[in-house]
């Protein structure tokens, strides 16, 4: 190891790191921190709706509960969490040493967690915002505070980071591949994020136009969204929806991912039908612009744009159904383990079917009338976010917890984990699709008696209960099971991030990998040595240095968001220039980074 | 990757040295997708202007206000600019570093020019026409879409004008080859945008 | 792992008790032709839907059961690459299943959308207000809020407009829901072929009170309706001049406070006010929520005095003893109870 490296302080290095490794760790411990955060936000709401006209939290307060519940859930959690897998594990798999844009990497994380840090101080600084996680206008422009003003600023900030992240996923996937690794002989995992940022890359700039044109309407006067100065509200719907739905896709094509890697893994099988499974994958992701009016139907947009996306919508039903198959024929004549992150994926397969047919009924235009803004559409998309996306990040958590903590999460509590949280979730979000078509309403801040809506709600809480707890016991496990050490290959791994020494070292390969088929280490256990082929000699290998610009980068815009907030042009005028003062710096400095020599390499790999 | 800080200028380069490197392939790769985003954004904001134009509310239309001849001239010198920056690239690969330097500052010329008929454009409506930027839906839209535009070619300007400083003495290299290219790809992408711009804002608004 | 077996037999006898809800409420007991179409959508999406989530798992669970790891198994299994036949099985059979879904779908889509009003049709313009709904008869002259009356058996054409925020209109009993837009109207058509009492809903998150943004839609038969309608257009001069003295007091407490916002009789009120009064004391509710009883005008007092209590950001001002004293709150309420269309006989 560099000498100059390992001086310098622990929390000085986490904060300047541009390892892909540690910023996928930063991913991960924020992305959990918000998790929690958003589930106590979750936990607050059902004991409101425990029982009828329950006072525990006010209206206003439980509007700002469910906006920044789903707010938090979607851009600080799930996204996050994932991004936190995808910067450890994709690289590993493809055999590189880096990500493409190490520096920007940092960027996007640190911008990610300045939005995330803004978004929430909104709770101190005169209330969260009260619009809902879609913020319709005119109720968000016209008719709440300043929580609003968080919303657009925060999202703005952490949504630059999340493009800057996609477009450094895409040309690491394109450009950073080991030799051998061809296009059509990468994990799901690698290919599920390639077309999610691809999503990312094309459906976020929606999303910054319409908080753009929101922050103009509330803080310097514009009337894109005033009906009496000409303005239409649907505007903003389309934006945010076009933005939107592709989202739902983000979060859960990565997650499609993890499960087709721990189902092939622990089915000691190679993945059904990969090439249909990549097929799928991108279809998927193309249709998932074709139907973002599906959340507006009753908007009034009119019988044929109804029809035509209620159509559009149902067709993805199909490369769905190809996935469940491939799943289910992946395990079909396996020998299936049932550790717990095979659980988690064993467990999805129902928990997402129920999600995706409840998706095909809400698609069916003319009886979503009746399902849309009610606990239906609650239901639907707490199946497909918790029983897909939820379910996935702990699957995923406890398959590479070994890769990336060194350690081994206690299999035992794992399962408990697993049992009470599945239960929990069925038992709060079952019921709710009966609650929605009974008459009730999603984002009502309680409900009256005698509507028949009583021992429903109750259920629903009684489960949300058991989710938490279940919880717990998963953030129990993480710090027990410390001390169970982990070998570096404990699944008995297929792809090449189970082919290095553990904990992985700072240059993830020493020598780069040579690829001969998919999954490159199974075909080396059972046709070579069981170890990875070089495809070069060892060398010296580059490493960016690590730099403080991204934190300061995002701290400017932290402050500028501040200024605009309020109205004090010196604080925005100084916030935009740290960062651009940053930029430049960035820009006219070069620096070529370090080398870690060969012999250092060596000692390591023999100790390892 | 880390030749790249022994290469002098003074030494061959190969022939396409802003592709040459990984850093360079990477920053060539991710500046494209980087404009599919921008391509995104821009598309957003005219479909927002498109649902918004005829919201004039008590204001001035887009027929009362738009001057061709203007925005004709805007057009011309855009156009020329991105004239000059393929110019510039041109003498990148020909390995005239003097006449990179030299497009290149013409280029930024030109965006100068530009952004001024722009502010006195945007200046004539709000004194001369009373279309100011809460005026009605069409104002708003119209400023920020046009205004968006304007605030990239600014930031090309400040960008290319940087690099033009901060290179102005060390030649061409491996590292500096990829901006110089990136930032001519920029600015492509943001006239042709003004063409669009041309064409969906005023030809169709007059 | 107690308390789940405790929970689990429970929740489910609940689940059978609670049945499909409250009647006039839910969506799963439609009383009208536009609900009944929609039901039926549901029941077939349904049907389609168990197919699908019986056949994965059927063979799901023979998977984990047959291909479960066994202890001491170490086998290597065999590497399937996969299956094309199985791949264009399973393709071809979601696109049929979602045919079958999709064309009724469309032809209910266009249906009820066919909103154009004919000779026969009733037309009622819905503006919806933070957090309360007014209703518009345009070709008889009536407004009235929170209860919309309608005739059996007649086609009614609601245009939805809002005055501020978006709100959404939904009446499960009757038809699925469409939003009310600032600055758009949109239409939809619905029947009650019963009389009844059935719940309306805003469900379009509309600020702080929007749970509490309830209506009610009351079917009565044509003749009901045709009197009703009268007694709005033409209230008796009752209304204005009452002839108890008590009721005449309050009629001058209402015409101080009340009637600049809440029109009766067609004096009153203004566009930025709230719903029109004359038929107030035969309304079920009070605000939309508020069970009260006409005779004992303790809820409505509490109501008057005290409205954010009840339902917060609504924009109607309390009304402390300093404007209005007991004995005027008492002749207010006196007055009130005579605000009748219907039973004033």
């Amino acid at each position: 190891m560099s000498q100059a490296y390992a001086k310098k302080s622990v929390l000085w290095d986490w904060l300047t790191t541009v390892d892909h490794k540690k910023i996928g760790i930063l991913y991960l411990a924020a992305g959990g921190f918000f998790f929690a955060l958003g589930g106590l936000e979750a936990m607050l709401m059902r004991i409101q709706l425990m029982f009828p006209e329950l006072g525990f939290v006010s209206e206003q307060t439980f509007n700002e509960l469910l906006t920044m519940h789903g707010t938090t859930m979607i851009f600080l959690a799930a996204m996050p969490l994932l991004f936190g897998f995808m910067n450890y594990i994709v690289p590993l798999q493809i055999g590189a040493r880096d990500v493409a844009f190490p520096f920007l990497n940092s960027l996007g994380f640190w911008l990610f967690f300045f939005g995330g840090v803004l978004l929430n101080l909104s709770w101190f600084l005169g209330g969260a915002p009260d619009a809902g996680w879609t913020a319709y206008t005119p109720l968000s422009s016209a008719y709440s505070g300043t929580g609003i003003d968080y919303y657009v600023l925060g999202l703005q900030i952490s949504g630059i980071g999340t493009l800057i992240a996609g477009i450094n996923f895409l040309v690491t996937i394109i450009n950073m591949r080991a030799p051998g690794m061809s296009m059509m002989r990468m994990p799901l995992f690698t290919w599920s994020s390639f077309v999610a940022s691809a999503l990312i890359l094309f459906a976020f700039p929606a999303l910054t136009v319409g908080l753009l044109l929101l922050m103009f309407e509330r803080l310097f006067g514009a009337t894109y969204f005033a009906v009496e100065m000409g303005g239409n509200v649907v505007i903003w719907q389309h934006l945010f929806w076009i933005f939107g739905h592709p989202e739902v896709y983000i979060l859960i094509l990565p997650a499609f991912g993890i499960f087709s890697e721990v189902l092939a893994t622990f089915s000691k099988k190679r993945l059904f039908g990969y090439s249909a499974m990549v097929f799928a994958t991108l279809i998927i992701g193309f249709l998932g612009f074709m139907v973002w009016a599906h959340h507006m139907f009753t908007v009034g947009i009119g019988p044929v744009a109804n029809a035509i996306f209620a159509v559009a919508t149902m067709a993805i039903a199909v490369p769905t159904g190809i996935k469940i198959f491939n799943w289910l024929f992946t395990m079909w004549g396996g020998r299936i383990q049932f550790t717990t992150a095979n659980l988690f994926a064993i467990g999805f397969i129902p928990s997402f079917v129920m999600g995706g047919v409840t998706g095909i009924m809400l698609a069916t235009s003319a009886a979503n009338y009746q399902f849309h803004d009610t606990y239906f559409v609650v239901a639907h998309f707490h199946y497909v976010i918790i029983g897909g996306v939820v379910l996935g990040l702990f699957s995923g958590a406890f398959y590479w917890w070994p890769r990336m903590f060194g350690y081994k999460l206690n299999e035992t509590l794992g399962k408990w984990f697993f049992w009470l949280f599945l239960f929990g979730f069925h038992l709060t979000f079952f019921v709710q699709h009966f609650v929605g078509l009974m008459g009730m309403p999603r984002r009502v801040a309680s409900y009256l008696p005698g509507q028949g809506l009583d021992s429903l709600n109750l259920i629903s809480t009684v489960g949300a209960f058991f989710m938490a707890f279940a919880f717990i016991l998963f953030a129990v496990n993480v710090v027990v099971s410390v001390k169970n050490k982990s070998e570096a290959d404990p699944w008995d791994g297929r792809t090449l991030e189970w082919g290095i020494p553990s904990p992985t070292p700072e240059y993830n390969f020493a020598q780069t990998p040579l690829v001969r088929e998919l999954d490159p280490l199974w075909y080396e256990k059972m046709h070579g040595n069981g170890k990875l082929k070089a495809a070069e000699p060892l060398d010296d290998i580059h490493m960016p240095n690590g730099s403080i610009l991204p934190i300061i980068m995002s701290f400017g815009l932290f402050v500028a968001a501040f200024g605009l907030i309020y109205l004090v042009h010196p604080v925005t005028i100084i916030g935009l220039l740290i960062t651009l003062v940053c930029m430049f710096v960035r820009s006219i400095k070069e620096d070529h980074g370090y080398h870690i020599h060969k012999e250092d390499i060596q000692n390591e790999e023999g100790a390892g | 990757m880390a030749q790249a800080e022994e290469v002098k200028h003074d030494q061959a380069l190969p022939p396409y040295p802003e592709k040459a490197t990984l850093e360079g392939k990477n920053k060539f790769l991710g500046f494209w997708f980087f404009l599919g985003g921008e391509t995104v954004l821009f598309a957003s904001l005219f479909g927002t202007y498109l649902g918004l134009r005829n919201g004039v509310a008590d204001g001035p239309t887009s027929q009362e206000l738009f001057h061709l001849d203007l925005v004709f001239y805007m057009t011309m010198i855009l156009l020329t600019s991105s004239l000059t920056s393929v110019f510039a690239i041109i003498n990148m690969k020909k390995g005239n570093y003097k006449g990179l330097l030299g497009w290149m500052w013409a280029t930024v010329a030109l965006g100068v020019a530009f952004l001024s008929f722009e502010i006195y454009e945007f200046w004539d409506y709000t004194v001369n026409y009373g279309l100011g930027f809460s005026t009605s839906a069409f104002a708003s839209s119209f400023y920020t879409l046009v205004g968006t535009h304007g605030a990239h070619v600014l930031f090309g300007v400040l960008w290319i004008s940087t690099l033009l400083i901060r290179y102005a003495k060390t030649g061409l290299t491996l590292t500096n080859a990829p901006k110089f290219y990136t930032a001519s790809l920029y600015w492509h992408f943001i006239d042709v945008v003004w063409v669009f711009i041309f064409t969906v804002v005023y030809l169709m608004g007059v | 792992m107690k308390n789940l077996w405790r929970v689990l037999p429970f929740s489910l006898i609940l689940l059978l008790l609670a049945g499909c809800g409250k009647q006039n409420l839910t969506a799963l007991d439609p009383r009208g032709p536009v609900a009944e179409m929609q039901y039926s959508l549901i029941i077939l999406s349904l049907l389609i839907m168990i197919f699908v989530i019986v056949v994965v798992a059927a063979i799901y669970i023979y998977v984990l059961i047959r291909f479960r790891e066994k202890p001491g198994d170490n086998h290597i299994p065999k590497q399937v690459e996969g299956n094309k036949n199985l791949e264009i099985i399973w393709t071809a059979i979601p696109i049929v299943l979602l045919l079958i879904l999709a064309v009724p779908n469309v032809m209910d889509t266009f249906t009820l959308a066919e909103t154009e009003p004919d000779e026969d049709s009733l037309v009622i313009e819905v503006t919806g207000h933070q957090f309360w709904w007014e209703f518009e008869y345009p070709d008889l002259g009536i407004t009235a809020g929170q209860d919309v009356y309608i005739p059996t058996d007649t086609r009614i054409i609601f245009d939805l407009e809002a005055s501020d925020v978006i709100h959404s209109f939904w009446v499960p009993a009757l038809a699925g829901k469409q939003d009310n837009v600032p600055g758009i109207t949109n239409s939809l058509w619905l029947e009650a072929p019963e009389e009844g009492v059935y719940q309306g809903k805003c469900t379009e998150l509309c600020g702080e009170s929007h749970w509490l943004m309830d209506f009610k839609v009351i079917a009565v038969d044509p003749d009901t309706f045709e009197a009703w309608a009268q007694g709005m257009a033409e209230p008796e001069a009752e209304l204005s001049e009452p002839t108890g003295d008590v009721a005449a007091e309050g009629r001058e407490v209402y015409e101080e406070n009340c009637l600049s916002c809440h029109a009766v009789g067609g004096e009153g009120g203004n566009p930025q006010g709230g719903p029109d009064l004359t038929n107030f004391a035969e309304r079920e509710v009070i605000a939309g929520f508020i069970e009260w009883d006409a005779e004992d005008g303790d809820a409505l007092e509490n109501w008057i005095r005290e409205p954010q209590d009840y339902k917060p950001g609504n924009n109607m001002p309390a009304f402390g003893h300093e404007a209005i004293d007991e004995d005027e709150m008492d002749s207010l309420l006196e007055y009130l109870d005579t605000l009748r269309v219907l039973d004033s006989e």
